[in-house]
This record gives C-alpha cells, sequence and structure tokens, in this order.
C-alpha cells in the first residue's frame, strides 16, 4: 500500500483500465499534453497515444454525442467534462440520448458511458465554474450518479463505473484533487466498490449525519470538534452513489440515533438531499425522534468574494451549529 | 480494338458534379428490390394515416411519403453491415435498412411485441443489432450519435461507415457544428446526409437560411460535399457510392443535401397553413416512385404488369403487418420500470 491523492487515485484507476481493456478510452478538452484543466490526466497521453486520449474542440455537446454513439457501437468511453456546470451545455446528450436510449430502444442498446466531470465551489471561481449540479442529473432515469469523498472511493468507484454498462455521471470535487488532508491508503491492485452502496465513514451512537462529495470532509471535521469538546458522537455516512441509492445504510443508522442531518454543496430548494428527507421519511418515519434537517447551500448562484463564498456554500461550522440544534444543544 | 465504346459514361448530377455511374452496374434484381422497397415505405405510411385517422396512433407519427428515394437510395448504396442513424421522421430510413415491418408496425401501435417492446414508438424505433442506431425525437438529436459510432469504426479499424440522416431544420443545431466539425478533424467514416425537405416543421428553409445551398456548409468543415436531387434515386445512389470509398479509407467525412419534400404535414396535428396546394402539387409530380419506375420501364428492367404486381405485393405485406401488429398484445403496466437499466 501507498498513499495517493484524489487526483492520482483517479488517474490510476483510469490507466489500469486503459491497460486491461483496450475499447476503453479518454475523450474532453485539453487532456492530452495540457493533462486536463485540473491535471488529472498527465502523462496519460504518453502512455496511451492520442488515439485513445482523445483531445477535442470546445464543443461539450458534441463530446458527450461521440461519447454515447461510440458507447452504443462497442466502445467505453471516459468523457471528461471541464467543469460540472458545462454539463448544462450537453443536456441534451446527456439527458435525451445517453440516459434514454435503453429505455426507448425497448432494452435492446446499452450505453457503457463515463462522464467525468469536476463539481463544487470554494476557489473563487463564482457562478458558471462552481456550481453543484448533481439533483439534475440525478433525477433522470437511465443515469447512475457518483460523488466520491476520498482517494480510496474515488479509485473504487470509477472502476466500477468504467465497468458499468449504464451512463454514469462521475463529478469530482475540485477541492479534493490535492488536498493533503485526504491522502490515503490505497492498494496498487485494481477493486470496485458498488454503485449503490454508501459507506459509514464515523460510527456514532448520538445523531446520524449523511452527506455527499466534500461534505463528507466537512461533516468528519464537524463531528471529531463535537466529540472532542461535548462529547457528542455523530455517525458520517458518506452516500458515494446519489443514483442507485442506498437507503438502507441511512435507515439502519436512524434506527441507532433517531436523528438525521443531511449536508450538500448545493442550493437547499430543489437538492438532492430533499429526496433523502422524503424516502426517511415515508420509511423510516417510526425511528426518528425530530424531523429530518437539511444543511446545504444557500438559494443563489455561487458569489465571487470569499466573504460571499463562504456564507454560500457549508462549512464545518456551519454542520456543528445544525447538529447542535438537531440535538437540543447549544 | 477500340474500347471507346465500353468506355463508362459519368453520371453528371444536377449539382454539375461528375461522378461514376454505379447505379448502371447494379444487377436488374437490386434495381427492382429498391421499387420495393420505395413502395413498402410509401404503403407502410398510408396504412399509418388510417391508423391515425382511426386514433390507433397513442400519439404523433411524421410520415416520410415523397422522400422514398433517398432512404432507399443511400442505404442501398452501403452494406448491410454499415450503420446509419435516422430522424424523428424515421419509417422510410429503417425500412430501407431491412426493419421487419410487422414488428414496426406492432411498435407505432404501442404493442409489446414491437422494436421497443412498446416504449419508444414512432420516433424511437432502432435495431442495434442490423446497424440502425434509431430514430430521434430531437432534431440533429442523432448527429453526435452518429459521429461516435464513426469514431467507434475508426478506432476499432472495422471498415464500416455511418450514414447519418438528419433535416434541414437539424443543420442549424448546435451539434450539426460540434460533430462535424470533429469528423472533419479527425477523417472519420461518415455520410452527413441532409434531407432538405423544405420545412422545418411549419419554418421555410428560405426563412431559417441564409445561403443558396446547405452544402455549401462544407467549407466551413473543409470536407466535400454537394447537392443532389434527392426525389431521383438513380441520383442518390450515386451520389453516396461516390464517397463510400473515400469515407471508408479513411478520407473523412462528406455533406451531402438531398433537395426532397414532404407531401403530408409535419405531424399528425398540421393545417399546412404555411404552404399552398399548387406547391404540394408540383413537388408530387416529381414523385420519387413514378419517376424511378419509369426509368426502370424505360430501361425494360421491369414491364408495367411486374411492376403492378410489385406494388400489390408490397400492399399486402403492409396489411400483413398491420394485421400482426393489431392483434399483438399491449405490454404488461408492470413492464414499466424494466430496462431503464442495463
Amino acid at each position: 500500500m501507498r498513499e495517493l491523492t484524489y487526483l492520482e487515485a483517479i488517474r490510476e484507476a483510469m490507466q489500469q483500465k486503459m491497460r486491461e481493456d483496450s475499447n476503453v478510452y479518454l475523450i474532453g478538452e485539453d487532456i492530452a499534453e495540457y493533462g486536463g484543466a485540473f491535471g488529472v490526466t498527465v502523462g496519460m497521453l504518453e502512455e496511451f497515444g492520442k488515439e485513445r486520449i482523445i483531445n477535442t474542440p470546445i464543443s461539450e455537446e458534441a463530446i458527450i454525442g461521440v461519447a454515447t454513439g461510440s458507447a452504443v457501437t462497442g466502445m467505453r468511453p471516459i468523457a471528461e467534462i471541464m467543469f460540472s456546470d458545462f454539463i448544462t451545455i450537453a443536456m441534451d446528450q446527456i439527458a435525451n440520448q445517453a440516459a434514454k436510449i435503453r429505455y426507448m430502444f425497448g432494452g435492446k442498446a446499452k450505453v457503457p458511458l463515463v462522464i467525468r466531470t469536476a463539481g463544487g465551489g470554494g476557489t473563487g471561481a463564482a457562478a458558471q465554474h462552481s456550481q453543484s449540479l448533481e439533483a439534475l442529473v440525478a433525477h433522470i432515469p437511465g443515469l447512475k450518479v457518483v460523488m466520491p469523498s476520498c482517494p480510496y472511493d474515488a479509485k473504487g468507484l470509477l472502476v466500477s463505473s468504467i465497468n458499468d454498462d449504464n451512463p454514469v455521471i462521475f463529478i469530482e470535487h475540485k477541492l479534493l484533487y490535492n488536498n493533503k488532508k485526504c491522502i490515503q491508503n490505497v492498494p496498487r491492485q485494481m477493486y470496485e466498490i458498488p454503485l449503490g452502496k454508501g459507506d459509514v465513514k464515523r460510527e456514532g451512537s448520538d445523531i446520524s449525519v449523511a452527506a455527499t462529495s466534500y461534505m463528507v470532509q466537512k461533516s468528519l471535521e464537524a463531528a471529531e470538534k463535537l466529540s472532542q469538546e461535548k462529547g457528542i458522537e455523530c455517525e458520517v455516512i458518506d452516500i458515494r452513489t446519489l443514483r442507485p441509492l442506498d437507503i438502507d445504510i441511512i435507515l439502519d443508522s436512524i434506527k441507532k440515533t433517531g436523528r438525521l442531518l443531511c449536508v450538500e454543496e448545493a442550493p437547499i430548494f430543489g437538492g438532492f438531499m430533499g429526496e433523502v428527507s422524503a424516502q426517511v421519511s415515508e420509511k423510516g418515519f417510526n425511528w426518528l425522534d425530530a424531523p429530518v434537517v437539511r444543511v446545504a447551500g444557500r438559494n443563489c448562484p455561487v458569489p465571487y468574494s470569499l466573504v460571499l463564498e463562504q456564507e454560500m456554500i457549508p462549512g464545518a461550522s456551519r454542520i456543528e451549529k445544525g447538529i447542535l440544534n438537531l440535538l437540543n444543544k447549544t | 480494338m477500340c474500347n471507346d465504346s465500353k468506355a463508362k459514361k459519368p453520371y453528371i448530377n444536377i449539382d454539375g458534379y461528375r461522378m461514376e455511374d454505379k447505379f448502371s452496374e447494379l444487377d436488374d434484381s437490386i434495381k427492382i428490390e429498391m421499387l420495393r422497397k420505395m413502395y413498402e415505405i410509401r404503403h407502410f405510411e398510408n396504412e399509418t394515416e388510417q391508423f391515425i385517422i382511426r386514433g390507433m396512433i397513442h400519439g404523433t407519427c411524421h410520415l416520410y411519403i415523397g422522400e422514398e428515394a433517398t432512404a432507399v437510395g443511400a442505404i442501398y448504396a452501403i452494406n448491410d453491415d454499415d450503420y446509419i442513424t435516422s430522424t424523428h421522421r424515421g419509417h422510410g430510413h429503417c425500412i430501407a435498412k431491412g426493419a421487419d415491418l410487422n414488428i414496426m408496425m406492432a411498435e407505432l401501435l404501442g404493442k409489446k411485441t414491437g422494436y421497443c417492446k412498446g416504449k419508444g414508438g414512432s420516433m424511437h424505433i432502432a435495431d442495434v443489432g442490423s446497424g440502425n442506431l434509431g430514430a430521434n425525437g430531437v432534431v440533429g438529436g442523432s448527429i453526435g450519435i452518429a459521429t461516435g459510432a464513426a469514431l467507434t469504426c475508426k478506432m476499432k479499424k472495422n471498415g464500416k461507415i455511418v450514414v447519418c440522416f438528419f433535416g434541414d431544420g437539424a443543420a442549424n443545431q448546435g451539434i450539426f457544428h460540434g460533430s462535424i466539425n470533429m469528423a472533419s478533424i479527425w477523417d472519420l467514416p461518415i455520410i452527413y446526409l441532409c434531407e432538405n425537405n423544405v420545412y422545418g416543421m411549419s419554418t421555410s428553409v428560405k426563412e431559417a437560411f441564409n445561403i443558396e445551398k446547405i452544402s455549401d456548409r462544407k467549407c466551413a468543415y473543409g470536407i466535400e460535399g454537394l447537392t443532389i436531387d434527392g426525389n431521383n434515386l438513380v441520383e442518390v445512389f450515386n451520389a453516396v457510392s461516390h464517397f463510400t470509398g473515400e469515407c471508408r479509407a479513411g478520407r473523412g467525412p462528406v455533406l451531402i443535401e438531398s433537395l426532397t419534400y414532404r407531401w403530408m404535414g409535419h405531424s399528425k396535428s398540421d393545417a399546412q397553413v404555411y404552404r399552398t396546394k399548387e406547391e404540394i402539387k408540383q413537388w408530387v409530380e416529381r414523385d420519387p416512385i413514378e419517376r424511378y419506375k419509369k426509368i426502370l420501364i424505360d430501361q425494360k428492367i421491369l414491364t408495367e404488369k411486374e411492376d403492378r404486381d410489385l406494388e400489390k405485393e408490397a400492399i399486402s405485406q403492409i396489411e400483413e403487418a398491420a394485421k400482426f401488429a393489431r392483434e399483438s398484445p399491449f405490454p404488461e403496466p408492470s413492464e414499466v420500470e424494466d430496462d431503464v437499466y442495463a
């Protein structure tokens, strides 16, 4: 075992799958010599050549259309959309084509496509380069949606996503790529983490906290602080795959704690945690001692100024406050 | 001996483009089969219209009547295992590509025995196994998919090509630009075949373009292209055949504009206030089936009687398909969430 960053774990998953399966290829903007806007594909051109590391013009809609067509005809493309905000440019191809081809054709086609994209804010990139659009795609039947929160999960979930015969939206978080606090031991060999399985990242008996992506790290930070300062033990659940959703792991947790706080970075209105909250109310009402509460982004675009951006996106202190309120403590 | 008498005459199309007359080299049986396919399309669509009138089509349909020469001429110019993508007006392409008429008609009636088990309907008929990557409900929606299939052909070096059908309306979608540009820079084996049937729903090409010919857009991508008479099967066949070799050899994409006309309304709910009866009449006089039939009869490939028999056979086949569709069961409601994921 050796330690890898989140970015290195993602790259290793792609390299290992590409060595194993000649049908796997990469397509996207600035992924060749440049190595991708965030450096995820650095060195891959040298190993796999320009036939399999396909640099494209700036045409997101065509990138996803081409990747979809090649997937239907036997390839296993990994398309990189530089910022998750730009999936909106390719939305016809994602929502009307890739997601629906199998169903519309009566199950007689498959679309083994992975769309990797960098989501989330906190980088001062403002409204068009910082969004968390996972709810948009998770809403569409036919798509799977994955949001890893750490290097170990990133590698195993990406391998599974590439092996999956459905279109998978794989949303990486920019603040995790080179985050030295989140370096982890990652096995050298290839391994899969099944899609549709959440993960308890920290056990606890007082309250359950369900989170996605970078908010898992922030929730763990808040949980440690509350444990040390107040003796409150939070159970932190990483949802990992939004669709298919592992609701059972959350229900099992609230059987123990009776309380659920949901944490996400996207604006709270219509966010993915609304779905989690609804399902928990429908299926786990008897175990709840209090209403499900959400801590999420404010209802505005992601602003530029650091002061405003920190107000828009939840941090450990807002999560901490949310936990204390839900436990009726201060 | 002098070979002059045997020297092949080139075919010169309406655009003044010189090409080999590949059509003349075909076996008579293939020439007749193409006429038969056109009859199948025409009568399939007539039958579909009857279903629409009787309220048996749950949804809409876009009929291909008047455009048969384009689908048949283009698809007979490629190999059986080559790919096509189609449009929302896709019945003609599917039939020309060899779709089973019974299964197609069943899909239109929303039956379990249909191509999509009743989940797709008219706008989503596909048969991936036979290279038909599907009709598409979104104008221009299949241009990217076709380009991706061409990328597969190039990467797998399988020698196949793609014919991407789309309409004049689709030529103004962003995906048209992004995809053709990519196909050009990567030399993908694909023929972009724009069926200019004069209207994108109600909007005339005169209102939607400020260029004379849609094929002029080839210049923007540094590729070959031309405009053809899409109601002349011989011309469509020759034009597509002209480019298949280059395309297969990896010398890049082509943009063909096929001039044709849809006789019927855009869909089942079209009062057709945007065009005149006179205009429709002028195009009906250029009926692709009548024109092609005349060529075959003039060349003594077919007699009037054989032609009538051919059409009768097509009609009875369509009646058979309609019967199959009517008698097929609907899907079970419990199947509704099947096939969302692989």
